[in-house]
Parts: structure tokens; sequence; C-alpha cells
């Protein structure tokens, strides 16, 4: 008896041991640089609140972390759609100026491998710039080192709660070195394609209900031929 | 018994690592495609909404009533000619299999409308559509882009209201009904 139970501590114990590796794998290092912060092209940058409660709407399951918002907001509790979040919000330019409205779809990505440090999100956004254009930015997202830097400590605080300044790319693919293929629809857009980069910046984070302070930011690179687009420099 | 507590411990890091590498931490629920065959061999899918109850937001200037309920539509100037709606999409079977949103707006001269389909097991759709509507009530509109599954496919989508006429009490007051014809694109010679 005594000997199953040392095999079941083993067991147990070396189940935990790989968790902590897994978590704090020095072979998972960020990116970096992103690619786009060093272009020499003109940047169209796009921010907003990556708190749900910030935002027009914000969806999900409703057992989920994040909390719809408002509370009456129709749920995706549906099994296709149960791992999928919808949220619109108000998109700021580099000066905080109301730029135009952004619909983001994002959905928990079947490529996940959490062994390789991937926790990846399959997500698009919409966005529609009055007078300027529309624009559709197809990414994946990992969240890895949002994880480990962020919502593991978290977890691990005894308020379940982390403070501090995180500032990571979110972007991982699908276009060469890791930014987001991005679609130009109408308006002075119409016809370009794209790169994009969303990043992230976390100021404060709960364990219970995910964002208390965070925002996102989106950064298109405009091909090299723009018809008076008011843009914002890599400079910036 | 130290001896068995650190084979333990070794089957466990083993174990874990199998168990992670075997078993998918993601597995998105699939709704069987129904698609048709069109003309020139096209893949043709249709999707619907049930009209209310599968709007997630109705977001216009100066709407009586918020939809969701406490919703608040920006106040800003820019936005007052911007309509945005969020949708559950079904398919034939009437099951739910997705998202969409569509965009309606007026820049400069120009109306717009452009949808968005979010599959979440297959991937999106962007869709621009022609704003004036055909003979039948329908608007018709070209793929601009797609994402995964939809990357390589080009093709077109129609949109049409379709009141319901069954008078069943709890009916839906109607469906928008998107017809969606998909192709691979061509290649370059």
């Amino acid at each position: 008896m005594k000997y199953l139970i040392a095999l079941v501590l083993g067991l147990l114990s070396g189940a935990a041991v790989f968790a902590v590796a897994m978590v704090y794998n020095p072979f998972v290092v960020d990116r970096g640089i992103s690619p786009l912060a060093v272009t020499d092209s003109e940047l169209i940058t796009l921010n907003y609140s990556a708190v749900p409660s910030d935002s027009i709407v914000f969806t999900n399951n409703g057992d989920s972390q994040k909390k719809p918002f408002p509370e009456k907001v129709l749920q995706l509790w549906e099994a296709p759609i149960r791992s999928t979040s919808a949220m619109a919000t108000v998109m700021r330019d580099a000066r905080g100026q109301t730029a135009g409205i952004g619909i983001k779809f994002s959905s928990l990505s079947e490529r996940t491998r959490l062994l390789s440090g991937k926790a990846l999100v399959d997500s698009v956004w919409y966005v529609y710039m009055p007078d300027r254009g529309s624009l559709f930015m197809e990414q994946s997202e990992n969240y890895w080192t949002f994880l480990r830097d962020v919502a593991v400590p978290a977890y691990r605080s005894g308020a379940n709660a982390w403070k501090g300044n995180w500032i990571g790319d979110l972007t991982d693919g699908p276009e060469p070195l890791g930014t987001a293929a991005v679609t130009g629809g109408v308006g002075s857009l119409r016809g370009l394609e794209m790169l994009g980069v969303e990043s992230l910046s976390a100021r404060a984070y709960s364990a219970d209900s995910g964002p208390i302070s965070a925002d996102g930011r989106l950064l298109i690179e405009l091909p090299a031929i723009t018809d008076g687009f008011e843009t914002a420099t890599s400079e910036e | 018994m130290l001896k068995t507590f650190i084979a333990g411990i070794l089957l466990g890091v083993i174990g874990a690592a199998v168990f992670l590498y075997l078993y998918p931490v993601v597995d998105q629920h699939r709704e069987a495609s129904i698609v048709s065959v069109g003309p020139n061999g096209k893949n043709v899918e249709a999707f619907h909404v049930n009209v209310p109850m599968d709007r997630i937001l109705v977001g216009a200037p100066g709407r009586d009533t918020p939809l969701p309920d406490g919703m608040t539509w920006p106040s800003d100037p820019i936005l007052q000619s911007v309509r945005v709606e969020l949708f559950k999409i079904r398919n034939s079977r009437d099951s739910v299999v997705g998202v969409a949103a569509r965009t309606a707006a007026k820049d400069g001269p120009e109306d717009v409308i452009e949808w968005v389909l979010h599959l979440p097991a297959r991937g999106s759709v962007y869709i621009n559509m022609q704003p004036d509507a055909l003979d039948g009530g329908y608007r018709r509109g070209e793929f601009r882009a797609g994402s995964r599954e939809f990357g390589e496919l080009g093709g077109f989508m129609t949109e049409r209201w379709m009141p319901d006429t069954s008078g069943d009490e709890d009916a839906p007051a109607g469906r928008i009904e998107l017809v969606t014809t998909f192709a691979g694109r061509p290649e370059a010679i």
C-alpha cells in the first residue's frame, strides 16, 4: 500500500514539476521588437480599451473569466460558438480622437500547442473609419507570454490580482515575420493589401474578472503610396 | 519506497508531456457543412439570421430602445451615420454555426454595406455589398478577403430580408438570408 501511495505522490509531483517547467520554459522567449516598429512606411495607429466594460458590447459564453457587457447582452452559449467572443468598440487614433468603430471576433485555435509555448487565438478585426474607409485584419494571436507574465502571477497572488506594466505583441501570423494580413475595403483603403500587428499594454489584471486596466493597439503598415490618408509616422 | 517515489516523478513528467502532446487543448465543435454545387462547380452555402432572437447588437444613433439593454452608442459626431449590427448566424438546419457583423454607413456620397462572417471552426469571410438592391429584393456583394478555410477562395454573397409568413406564435419576425457562393481564385498565369 505504501508503495502505491509513494507512486501516486510521485506522479502528482512529476506532473507539477512538468507544469512549472512548461510555464517557465527558458526556450520560449519573447519575439522582441515588432517588425512594424522599424518600418519606414507610414502607419495607421488605432487604439482601444481592452477592458470589456469599456467596450460598446462584449460577449462570450458567459462562463469565462471576462464577463459579457452589458449584462443582458445575448451570450454565445451554443456549442459551435462557445469558444468565441465578439466585441464592438470605439477605435481612437494616435491623438486619442475617435477614428471609427472596431469589431473583433476571436476563437480559441485548434493549433494551440502549450508544449511549444503557443496559446493561440484565431481572430479577425473589422474597422470602419468614416470618411476614411474600412479594413479587415486576419491574424493568429499568441497569448503565451501574457499568460506567463500577467495571468499566472495574478493567480499566484494572495489578492488574485496583478499590477505592473506589461507590453507585448499578440499577433503571431499568418504573414511573414509574424504579422497579420490586412485588406482594405472601401474609401481610401480600397484594394490595399497591408500588414498589421496587434499589441496589448496591461497595467492591472484580476484573476477573477480579467483585465482591469489595459489598452490594445492596432498598427497597420500602409503600402508606399497612399491617397492623402492621415497617418501617424513610425517615429510616433 | 524512495525509488518508487522517484520513478513516480519521472512517470508523472513523461505522462504530463505525452498527455499534452496527444490531447487537443482546443477542440472546436463542428456542424456538418451543408453545401450544394452551383453552376460552374461553385459551392453554394446558405446561412440565415432569425430576427429578433439572433440579434446581439443593434448600434445606431438615436434609437429609443437600445439593443442589448444597457448599451450606450457613442455620441461622437463622426459615428452618427454608422449602423453596426452583430448577429448569430445559422445554417440550413437552423443550428447556430457562427457570428456575423453587418455595418452600414454613408461614406460621403457612397453608401457602404459590409459583412464579416465568422465561423469558429472554419474561418472568416469579409464581403463588400453593392448598396443597391437587385430585382427580388436581393443585394449582392463580392468577397474581399477570408481567413483559414476561406483564405484561398473568392466568390460572392447575396442578402435578402424574408418576413415570416407562418403565423406561428413563437416564429421570428423574419430572417435575413445569406447565400454564399465560393469558388477557388483563378491562378495567375
